[in-house]
């Protein structure tokens, strides 16, 4: 698991990508409050596009990270899901709680 | 039902197998021609229930936990994990979407997911002896190739 994060007024953006499972949760959950901590986005963007594959686990971390952005009175944005991890996502009913972009198509 | 194929083993309730567990179930799946979507059920439904077994059954300790895999006739690919831990002291409540003893870890949607993603699903548990679930999904394959010895 690796962790690249940009950031642009006040925008947050962490893309993930690898397996996202219980073993890389804790410290995927970690890495990601760590980033909010430090930078006090107003925008939180989770970029799923390197995402390979997702169980439970990821929607664990996304509720977690909700909660940090709650505090901060910023808001939670999910991108480029691909199709697997979104099918987990929308089983958990994650679409009525965070706002999720679907994969961009190649283009 | 006698099975067409199958495979079996047993390892260590450590979490580096969650990803073991997952490719190996995809690994005997190939051999019955799922789409990319059923690959991803499979995958996802091992994941839960074998993350259950390491995180619920032995939650402070290392037990045996075991995957059987079988293809049985009319390309339905049937797993069962089996724990010898804790087990469930009340099967219907643990099967509630978002109800989870594990903290902010978890979110409690493993078997909500388990259920969704396969066709049949069924989970038998005793406490202080262990905990079985058994899934099934019948795979749309190309309906021809039955294994031959
Ligand atoms: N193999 C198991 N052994 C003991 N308890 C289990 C097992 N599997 C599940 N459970 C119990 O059932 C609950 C719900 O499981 P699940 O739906 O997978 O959610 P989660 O794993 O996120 O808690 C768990 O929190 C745990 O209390
Ligand atoms: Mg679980």
């Amino acid at each position: 698991m690796q962790y690249t994060s940009l950031l642009q007024d006040k925008r947050l953006t962490i893309l993930l990508s690898g397996e996202i499972d219980h073993h890389a949760a804790r410290e995927t959950m970690e890495a990601i409050t760590a980033k909010i901590d430090v930078y006090l986005p107003r925008r939180c963007v989770l970029d799923f596009g390197g995402v390979s594959f997702m169980d439970s686990s990821g929607i664990a971390i996304v509720i977690h990270t909700l909660r940090a952005m709650e505090e901060l009175e910023g808001e939670l944005w999910l991108a480029n899901i691909p199709p697997q991890p979104m099918k987990v996502l929308r089983a958990a009913g994650i679409e009525k709680l965070v706002r999720l972009g679907a994969e961009r198509s190649p283009a | 039902m006698k099975p067409e194929n199958e495979a079996a083993v047993q390892f260590p309730s450590l979490s580096a197998n969650e990803a073991f567990a997952r490719q190996l179930a995809a690994a005997f799946a190939a051999q019955m021609d799922p789409t990319l979507e059923e690959l991803g059920d499979l995958k996802t439904a091992v994941s839960e229930a074998v993350t259950n077994a390491i995180v619920h059954a032995y939650p402070d300790s290392i037990g045996p936990v075991s995957l059987r895999l079988r293809r049985l006739p009319g390309n339905v690919l049937e797993i069962t994990v089996k724990d010898r831990g804790r087990g469930i002291p009340d099967v219907a409540k643990a099967r509630e979407p978002m109800f989870t003893t594990g903290g902010a870890e978890r979110s409690g949607m493993g078997f909500t997911i388990m259920e969704s993603f396969m066709n049949s699903f069924s989970l038998r548990s005793a406490p202080g002896k262990g905990t079985m679930v058994r899934m099934r999904k019948k795979l749309t394959g190309r309906g021809e190739g039955s294994c031959k010895p």
